[in-house]
Order: C-alpha cells, then sequence, then structure tokens
C-alpha cells in the first residue's frame, strides 16, 4: 500500500514539492511557473486516468466473464452483486461540498495574488464581490472535509466487513475495495499538501508557491470528486 | 502549447549545489541525474548479461559446478532467464537511454536549464535504484528468483506454490515492478512538460532534434503505458496475498485446490501486453532518434525527410497501443480479434520501413566520417534490418502456430529490441562522452569494440531463427528430453561459444569507458562538428547548462554540407539561414 | 574501415542468407491437412522478406563505402532534405506488401481457427498439469463425463489425475491414457483444459499450438494425414519441469485404432 501512497503524493504533490525546491531561487515569472504546474498537473493526471482505466476495464472483463465449471464443463458466472451500502450517499455529499469549498479556497488564493501583486492575468478569478482574502478559512475546511469523507469511506469498509464482504469473497467486493481504496489513497495525497499549503500559510512564506500549489491542488481534488462519481457510476451498474 | 513563447527562465531555477550529497548523491542537477541512471544501467547490463552466459553455460554443460554458483538446477535456469528478461528489459532498455541519455540531454538540446521538475526528477532515479536492489534482493531470499518468466503469466505467478522462487521472490518481483512503474511515470511527467513547456527562443517543435522528439514520444508511451503496467502488478499482488481472484480460477497445484476461482489469465496477459508492446518501443524509440541524428552528423548531411521521420515516430508510437494482442495469438483469445490484431502489426511495419529507407538515404551520397558513434549507429541499421525482417512472420497468425514461443521469437526481440537499442546506447555512450566527461573515448579500442559485439551478436541471435523454425521452444533448460531437439545442440554450442566472445569484447568497453575518463585525450566544445545546442556550450556543460545567457535557436537541427556557408555545418543557434525550405 | 564494414556486413547478410536458402534448418515434415497452406504461405513470406532483408543490407553496405569521406577526394555531401515522392512510394509499396501478406493467410486463418470441427470428428479432451499431459476419451457413449478438481490425485495417474468423477454415468466408459492415439485422415477435435498453471499443446508436424488455459475449454482441431509417432511438447513456460512436460502423439491406421480403443474399453469393464 506504501506504493501507491508515494504515487498519490507524487500525483498530488510531487509538482509541488520541486516547486518548494526552487522557490528560494525562483525568479521565473508567476504566469510561467503556475502554466507549468498546471500543465504538469494535467499530465499525473494523465497516468491515473491510465490506471483507473485498466481497472475499469478488468472490472467490465470480469464481471462480464463467466469461468469454467471444471466438474459439469459448463461455463457459469460466479459474480455476486454487491448491496453498496447507502452511506456512501453521505460521503458523496461531503466531497462535492468539499470541492465547492476547493474552489473558494482556489479563488480566494488567486485574489490574494492579485493584491500581491505576483501574477496579472495567469489566475482567472471572478469579480472580486465576495469576502476579502483574509476571511474563511476554506483551505482548512476543505482538508477537514476531505478526512471525513475518507472517515466515512473507513465506516462503509467496516459496514461491508460486518456483513460478510471481505476483499476476497467475491469479484464484487474485491473491486469495490480495490477502486475505493485507490481513488482513498489519491485523496489522501490531496490532503496532505492542502495541510502543507495552510501550514505554508501560517508561516507567512513562499506567498507565490502555496498560490501554486493551491491552484494545482484545487483542479486535483475536482478531478478527485468527478473520479468518485464515475466510480461510483461504475460499481452502481452492477446492480 | 507554449510553442514560440519565451518562458522567462533567464537564470537557474536552483543555485549550484556545494555540498558532496547534494551535488553527486541527491542531486537536483538533471546532467547528474542523467549520469546517475546510466550507471544504473550499466550496473544492470553487466548483471543482466552474466545472468545470460550462465544460462548459455547450462544448455550446454548442464550438469557444470560453476565457482561461486554450484551447480544450475532447471528451476534455477528459468530463475535465470525470468531475472535476465526483468533486469534487461526495465533496467537496461528503459533505464539508460530515456533516463539517462534523455535527462542529461534533453533539457541541454532544446535550450533548458534543466528538467521542468527537478525534485521529482531526483525522486524518478531513486524509487528506480530502489526497485532495482528490491528486484536482485529476489535472489537472496528463500526460494531464490522467481521463475515465471519476464512476462509472468499468472496462475504460475500467481501461486505460491507453484514451484520454487513463486514465494517470497515473486513478492519481490512484483514490488520491484511496480517501484519500476512508479519511477518511470515521474520521468514520462517531467520528460513531456519539459518539452512542451521549457524550450528556448526560436525551438519551435519541428526544429527539435529527432532524439528530443524520440524522448518525447517514449515519454508519452511511458505514461500510458506504466501505469496500466502498476495495475496489473496491483491486481497480482491481491492474488498473491489477499486470496482475491482477479487471474486465478480454480485450479488444483500439488494436488491441492488453490482456494481461488472464476479468475481469468487472459486478463493478466491482455494488461500486461497493453504495456508490454509499446515497452518494446520506449526500448528502441530513443535509439531510432539518435541513430537518425548520427547518421545524419556523420554523413555531413541533413537528415533525408525530417518530418516523415517524426510522423513515423508519431505513428509508431500510436499503433503501438493497437497490436498488443499478437503476443497472445495461441492464447485462447478469439481467432477474429487475433486477426485484427494481425492486421494492426502488420501496419505498424509501415512506419519501421519508411525510418529504415530514410537512414539510408541519409548516407546516401553523403560524405561519412567513420567514427566509433557512427559504426555503432550503422550497426543499429544493421541490425534493425535484421530483427525487423523477422516481424512480419511472427505478426501472421498462421506462420505464428509454428514460431509461437520458439526460439525465432527471441532472436527476433534480441536483434530488434535488445541489441539494436543497445548498440544505440553505446553509440550515444561513445557520441556524448566527450560532452559529459570533457575527453574523447579511445577509438582503436571502440573499433575492436564495434566489430566483436556486431559480428558476435550476430553469431548468436541469428542461429536461433533456424532453430525456431525447427520447433526448438523457448525457456527449455534442458534439451535432453525432447527427442527433435537433438540434433540442434550442435548450433546451441556455436551459441555460447560466441556468447563467450561477444561478452570478453565489453569487457573492451567497460576499460575504454573508465580508462578514457582520466586518460583520454582532452575534447573540445565540439569535436564531432555537429549542430544542437549541445555542443554550442563548454565541456562539461556548467551547472545550469549554458553559464547565464539562454540560447536562441534560428535554425533546423540537421543544417550540413549547406552550399555557400563558411564550413559544412550550421548551427542551431547560427545566425538563419537566409533561404526557406 | 568503409571497406571493412561493406565485407563485414555483406558477409554476414551472406552467411545468414545462405543457411536459410540451403535449408540447413528448417520446419519439421508436416503431417496435417493444415501443413502444406502454412509451409507454403511461409515459403512465400520469406522469399518476400528475405529479398527485403539481402537488399537492404547489401545496400547498406555499398553506400557505406561508396560514400566514404575519402577527404579531398571526396566531393561534398549533397545538401537535400529528402524527396516526398520517394516517402508517399515506398509507404504505398509497403503497405501493399505488408497487409497483402496478412489477407493471403487469411483462408488458412480462417479453416484452422474460424470453423468448428465438423461432427463426426474424433474427440479427445487433452488436459494439461505440472508436468504431464493426459489424454480423455470419451467412450462409447460419445460424451465425456464429470469431473471433479477436489478428486484429482497425479499420484494416481489416468482418471485419477484428472478427477473422473465415477459417479456420473457418462463418465463410466471414459479412459485416460498418457498417449494420444488418433486414427489417420480423421478430422481430430481437441479439447483443451489445464488444471493448474498454462500449458501449451504443441505438436510441430501437425502445425497445431494452442494453449491449454485453467478456466477455459479451447475447441481446436487438426486433420493428420501420415502414420507415424509425433512428439508434443509444452511450449508454455509451465515450471521447473517445462522442459520435460512431453508426450507421443500416435498417428495409426483407423483399423488399429479401433483395435486400440476397444482393447482400452476392455481394460475399463
Amino acid at each position: 500500500m506504501a506504493l501507491i501512497t508515494t504515487t498519490a503524493a507524487v500525483d498530488a504533490t510531487g509538482v509541488l514539492l520541486a516547486d518548494y525546491g526552487r522557490i528560494d531561487h525562483g525568479s521565473a515569472a508567476f504566469s510561467a511557473r503556475l502554466r507549468r504546474a498546471r500543465l504538469g498537473l494535467i499530465v499525473a493526471l494523465t497516468g491515473v486516468v491510465m490506471i483507473f482505466v485498466s481497472f475499469s476495464s478488468a472490472y467490465v472483463v470480469r464481471k462480464g466473464l463467466p469461468t469454467l465449471d471444471p466438474q459439469s464443463g459448463i461455463l457459469v458466472h460466479d459474480w455476486l452483486p454487491l448491496q453498496l451500502p447507502s452511506f456512501l450517499l453521505v460521503n458523496t455529499l461531503v466531497l462535492l461540498v468539499s470541492t465547492l469549498t476547493m474552489e473558494l479556497a482556489r479563488r480566494q488564493a488567486a485574489r490574494e495574488a492579485l493584491a500581491t501583486g505576483i501574477g496579472k492575468s495567469a489566475v482567472s478569478t471572478t469579480s472580486a464581490s465576495h469576502k476579502e482574502a483574509q476571511g474563511m478559512p476554506w483551505l482548512a475546511l476543505t482538508a477537514v472535509l476531505g478526512l471525513s469523507f475518507l472517515a466515512g469511506q473507513w465506516l462503509v469498509w467496516r459496514e461491508l466487513a460486518a456483513s460478510g464482504f471481505y476483499v476476497s469473497t467475491n469479484p464484487s467486493s474485491s473491486f469495490f475495495y480495490l477502486l475505493t481504496a485507490t481513488h482513498g489513497i489519491h485523496l489522501l495525497g490531496g490532503i496532505l499538501t492542502l495541510i502543507a499549503a495552510s501550514a505554508a500559510y501560517f508561516w507567512r512564506r513562499l506567498a507565490e508557491s502555496r498560490v501554486v500549489v493551491v491552484d494545482i491542488t484545487a483542479w486535483y481534488w475536482h478531478f478527485m470528486t468527478f473520479l468518485w462519481v464515475y466510480i461510483l457510476c461504475l460499481l452502481e451498474v452492477a446492480h | 502549447m507554449a510553442t514560440g513563447e519565451f518562458a522567462a527562465h533567464a537564470a537557474h531555477a536552483h543555485a549550484a549545489p556545494t555540498s558532496w550529497i547534494r551535488k553527486y548523491v541527491f542531486s537536483l542537477d538533471h546532467k547528474v541525474i542523467g549520469m546517475q541512471y546510466y550507471f544504473l544501467a550499466l550496473t544492470a547490463v553487466f548483471v543482466g548479461m552474466i545472468l545470460s552466459l550462465l544460462m548459455r553455460i547450462h544448455l550446454i554443460w548442464p550438469s557444470a559446478t560453476l565457482p561461486f554458483w554450484g551447480e544450475i538446477k532447471p528451476e534455477t535456469y528459468l530463475s535465470l532467464l525470468t531475472m535476465h528478461g526483468t533486469i534487461m528489459v526495465f533496467f537496461v532498455l528503459t533505464t539508460a537511454p530515456q533516463g539517462g541519455f534523455g535527462n542529461y540531454f534533453l533539457p541541454i538540446q532544446i535550450g533548458a536549464p534543466d528538467m521542468a521538475f527537478p525534485v521529482l526528477n531526483m525522486l524518478s532515479f531513486w524509487v528506480t535504484a530502489l526497485a532495482f536492489i528490491v528486484m536482485l534482493a529476489a535472489f537472496f531470499v528463500v526460494g531464490g528468483a522467481p521463475l515465471h518468466g519476464w512476462t509472468g503469466y499468472p496462475p504460475l505467478s500467481a501461486l505460491q506454490s507453484a514451484g520454487p522462487g513463486e514465494g517470497l521472490g515473486a513478492d519481490l518481483w512484483v514490488i520491484s515492478i511496480a517501484l519500476f512503474c512508479l519511477g518511470a511515470l515521474m520521468s514520462a511527467l517531467n520528460f513531456i512538460t519539459t518539452t512542451l513547456d521549457m524550450r528556448a527562443k526560436g525551438m519551435t517543435m519541428m526544429r527539435m532534434p529527432l532524439t528530443c522528439w524520440s524522448w518525447f514520444i517514449t515519454a508519452i508511451l511511458g505514461l500510458l503505458a506504466f501505469g496500466v503496467l502498476l495495475s496489473a502488478g496491483i491486481l497480482l499482488l491481491l492474488d498473491r496475498n489477499a486470496g482475491t481472484s482477479f487471474y486465478v480460477p480454480l485450479v488444483t497445484i500439488n494436488g491441492q485446490l488453490a482456494g481461488h476461482k472464476g479468475g481469468s489469465p487472459l486478463l493478466w496477459q491482455h494488461l500486461f501486453w497493453f504495456f508490454g508492446h509499446p515497452e518494446v518501443y520506449i526500448a528502441i524509440l530513443p535509439a531510432m532518434g539518435l541513430c537518425s541524428q548520427l547518421l545524419s552528423v556523420f554523413s555531413r548531411k541533413p537528415i533525408f525527410g525530417y518530418k516523415a521521420m517524426v510522423y513515423a515516430m508519431l505513428s509508431i508510437g500510436f499503433l503501438g497501443f493497437m497490436v498488443w494482442g499478437h503476443h497472445m495469438f495461441m492464447s485462447g483469445m478469439s481467432p477474429y480479434t487475433a486477426f485484427a490484431f494481425s492486421i494492426m502489426t502488420m501496419a505498424i511495419g509501415v512506419p519501421s520501413a519508411i525510418k529504415t529507407f530514410n537512414w539510408l538515404g541519409t548516407i546516401w551520397r553523403g560524405r561519412i566520417r567513420f567514427t566509433s558513434p557512427m559504426l555503432f549507429a550503422l550497426g543499429f541499421v544493421s541490425l534493425f534490418v535484421s530483427g525487423g525482417i523477422s516481424g512480419p512472420f511472427l505478426a501472421q497468425p498462421v506462420l505464428d502456430i509454428q514460431l509461437h514461443d520458439t526460439y525465432f521469437v527471441v532472436g527476433h526481440f534480441h536483434l530488434i529490441m535488445g541489441v539494436a537499442s543497445i548498440f544505440g546506447i553505446f553509440a550515444a555512450t561513445y557520441y556524448w562522452f566527450p560532452k559529459m566527461f570533457g575527453r574523447m573515448m579511445n577509438e582503436s579500442l571502440a573499433r575492436w569494440h564495434f566489430f566483436i559485439s556486431l559480428i558476435g551478436t550476430y553469431a548468436i541471435f541469428m542461429p536461433m531463427h533456424y532453430l525456431g523454425m525447427a520447433g526448438h521452444l523457448r525457456r527449455y533448460s534442458q534439451l535432453t528430453e525432447l527427442n527433435y531437439l537433438h540434433g540442434l545442440v550442435p548450433l546451441q554450442t556455436f551459441m555460447t561459444y560466441a556468447a563467450f566472445v561477444t561478452i570478453a569484447g565489453q569487457f573492451i568497453f567497460l576499460f575504454n569507458l573508465f580508462w578514457s575518463m582520466k586518460f583520454g585525450k582532452k575534447a573540445s566544445d565540439n569535436p564531432w562538428e555537429a549542430t544542437t545546442i549541445e555542443w554550442t556550450t563548454t565541456t562539461p556543460p556548467p551547472h545550469d547548462n549554458f553559464g547565464g545567457h539562454m540560447p536562441v535557436v534560428n535554425n533546423g537541427p540537421y543544417e550540413y554540407s549547406v552550399p555557400g556557408a563558411p564550413r559544412d555545418y550550421v548551427m542551431q543557434t547560427d545566425p538563419p539561414l537566409a533561404k526557406a525550405h | 574501415m568503409g571497406l571493412v564494414l561493406l565485407v563485414v556486413i555483406w558477409l554476414i547478410t551472406f552467411l545468414s542468407a545462405y543457411f536459410f536458402i540451403a535449408k540447413t534448418w528448417w520446419l519439421p515434415a508436416g503431417a496435417s491437412v493444415a501443413a502444406a497452406g502454412i509451409d507454403h504461405h511461409f515459403s512465400t513470406t520469406y522469399i518476400l522478406m528475405g529479398a527485403v532483408f539481402v537488399a537492404a543490407q547489401v545496400i547498406l553496405g555499398y553506400f557505406v563505402w561508396r560514400y566514404r569521406d575519402r577527404g579531398s577526394a571526396s566531393p561534398q555531401a549533397q545538401y537535400s532534405h529528402g524527396n516526398n515522392t520517394l516517402e508517399i512510394t515506398w509507404t504505398v509499396l509497403t503497405s501493399i506488401l505488408f497487409i497483402g501478406l496478412v489477407l493471403m493467410s487469411s483462408s488458412i486463418w480462417a479453416s484452422e481457427r474460424f470453423r468448428p470441427a465438423a461432427p463426426g470428428a474424433v474427440q479427445v479432451e487433452v488436459t494439461g498439469m505440472q508436468f504431464a499431459w493426459y489424454f480423455r476419451y470419451p467412450g462409447t457413449d460419445g460424451k465425456f463425463g464429470a469431473t471433479n478438481p477436489e478428486l484429482q490425485d497425479a499420484s494416481a495417474g489416468g482418471e485419477g489425475a484428472i478427477g473422473l468423477d465415477t459417479k456420473d454415468p457418462a463418465s463410466k466408459d471414459d479412459f485416460v491414457t498418457g498417449t494420444m492415439y488418433v486414427p489417420v485422415n480423421r478430422e481430430v477435435e481437441v479439447i483443451l483444459r489445464a488444471e493448474d498453471v498454462i500449458h501449451s499443446f504443441f505438436v510441430p508436424a501437425m502445425r497445431f499450438k494452442q494453449d491449454a488455459v485453467p478456466g477455459l475449454a479451447i475447441h481446436m482441431h487438426f486433420t493428420p494425414i501420415t502414420t507415424g509417432d509425433y512428439e508434443i511438447a509444452c511450449s508454455q513456460l509451465c515450471g521447473l519441469g517445462h522442459y520435460k512436460m512431453h508426450g507421443i502423439l500416435k498417428v495409426v491406421s483407423q483399423e488399429d485404432y479401433d483395435k486400440w480403443l476397444a482393447a482400452r474399453e476392455a481394460e475399463k469393464q
């Protein structure tokens, strides 16, 4: 599992880690840095997509595939449909709200960037009719919501296990744990980045980096929400 | 994305480190990381080569007792071939051309001070190095290294009791590959972003040297392929250790029910080869790019059909994702699907043929200088043709019935993916050594090395085609059991002797490499009179590659023998050529 | 140096081509209906590819020598960036060559794999396990009985090795052998199964190869046309004994086959 954690860390923060490495000497234009980080994120997300594409195709193949019953020599289906715990809906709601707060945090950071004059046209912002930059701790709120989502997922796994569905019980449960865990680990990478970004906020340094980090994490976060909805649809089709 | 737009990276992004650790071990400098990758691959290639020698010895003298090793048992032979294949494919053919030379020269050739994400770059190397250590550790655990071949087909690779080495050894093997995938993904991310976003002013995509194109396309292939292998590996680990049944159906092993049911062994093959076929191009594309470059440089002639070369590489990369099924003609896949894969596979031969024509077109009416890198580039073309020509046999399911899993396949992929790529690596070493170490390599030693390698590898791998036609199956640790193999033993013996000579020849290279670092003739900034940007900077390049000023590109990468020019080459940074073409 | 390289490349080409043309090592003699067609297509491919191979290597060697740098004696290299007409020409030519080859062989592939075995074909169920082949015949009722993985016992050999379930009436007359007998000139339907890992059933003389995959029962067919003993090999890596997993295919006349069948049935009673 540590392997996958590393992937997540890379997916979410690797781009940004690198930026931390350079910032002390950084004189590259802010917009160029933001563009490069966003480009890196798109490329990284392509890699993540390929992982989920493989899992999805394995899921579809495995679900539709009959297997040989050695006794009778005929092909049989062994897929037991999994009753998804309804608590998943609560988790989904939490994640949807978090993507909203994440977007607010991103815009907040962008305004902050404008105010301090580090970036001009690079960051898309709406009119400054929102509260001013130091208002709501959107970033921290998002991190908390993200952790709540993971805690909720934990409860879902416990519930499934209690009803006798373990990882190896049936392909349907194997895939459920596989997809949700992989998603969870990716999200955890995002949460760690958010915590790092919040910490940077308090230290009042790396203002430029922080804006880039928040921006990238936000897009990453939105993607993770989208991915979750996709996974839910994929699992729901099982019925 | 950022074509023509000059991203302001006037100063180098990170200052030159002063401590030894930051300078040589955990360095952020793409040049140091490139060399780290190179020396990792160099270590790996000698390990892999020795393993192959042990295999060849075992085939001819099955009961020989070897110093430091002891007797080779049938299962040891299978462990050797598994580790030989895995190490060579991942830690040599994927690592040296892309991680090594790509890291070192991609930024310099496009006029960038470094890779886009230096920390990530460092991380990708160290993850790869860790993966190599984990891989080697498989030799030293109970049961030894796995015996399931580099393709690791389950159920053999998924069941702990399927044979010696399928216990902890096989787990380490899967974990190592998963780690390698992570490193390769990080590296691909860096290469793609760097190529798209960090090109110097004037360096349009169509002015990039073909080497850069090949690294760029290879990175895209890696990005799309390694994620799939990682996923496949995770499923295999779960099947092995968590009792799931992704790949394993109901089977009995050693008279015991294995406890799985319903899984599909073919699922692994699909996922593995979806990665595995692009992997072939990951290994060969950088060599193609480099040899195109060298043929132009040393024929003193522009590359024949630059655009055709770029489009050929792009279409090879694109088609490479649609042909994986040709590894599975005999696997139980639908014969209709097999036929479709067959047509796609034959189609991929077309861009490969275009490249060969263009290489011949490049040296045609040139003025060839027989330097050591040029010799290896010419050897590459010869090997590429020889290895490629057996492809259309294997791509047709009708002929694959007879040839599948025989030595014909082994000969085919060793010539084209193994030896041809390694000739690319040798060519790159001889070509860029002066820039990397500030000295020239010894030319006479290099020529000995070249002729021994060329003749030797042909002597090893060409006879494999004859063996394959006669029905000699691969991965047979002894030739005693099947009667029809007995007549083929003399050919096997010949190949083993050829292997001894060829491997001895590689030590000439090793000696030359280290000797020249210390005692080679001092190299000038542009010893080959080449046009690309790495030859404009000092030897070796400074920390930020260009000593504070950023290059501006005015010309294409292959302007040799331009009529009316003062010398027979016009560098990319020279004032623009008057005429447009 | 140009001359040396020319000689080496031409010599390698000549030697490699010589052994192909002399057929010093060649496909084993074919003994099935499909063999003639497959071998013919092999030869076609081989002649075309051989010509391309020799042509490319000879040209490479010649160019290397002809366009070597001879100092002031050589003219300056030609300044040319290529030729689109030539590029298009050889793209079209190679496309026709390569795609044409596949299409030429499609009818053989179709008769081998698209069509199921004809009714009345001799049925043999082939089971692979570490490291032996077992051949099951359906007996007089023409039906294969049930098997049960829990009953499998390799040390028992024969029916026990594949776990034949004797409670099933259809399995009463099934018998399992270690040598495969088939009559000549009749289509043989092979049903391939594997108990543990993937194996591959390869009979070089029959031009027949197919993986046996656990969890699948793969139906294939071939028609032997010459009597004799033929070696069966395992062609998919299956474990430490892979090299010794082999068997014998005996192609006999119809009378001999009937006699053999009757003897096996008698043993079974």
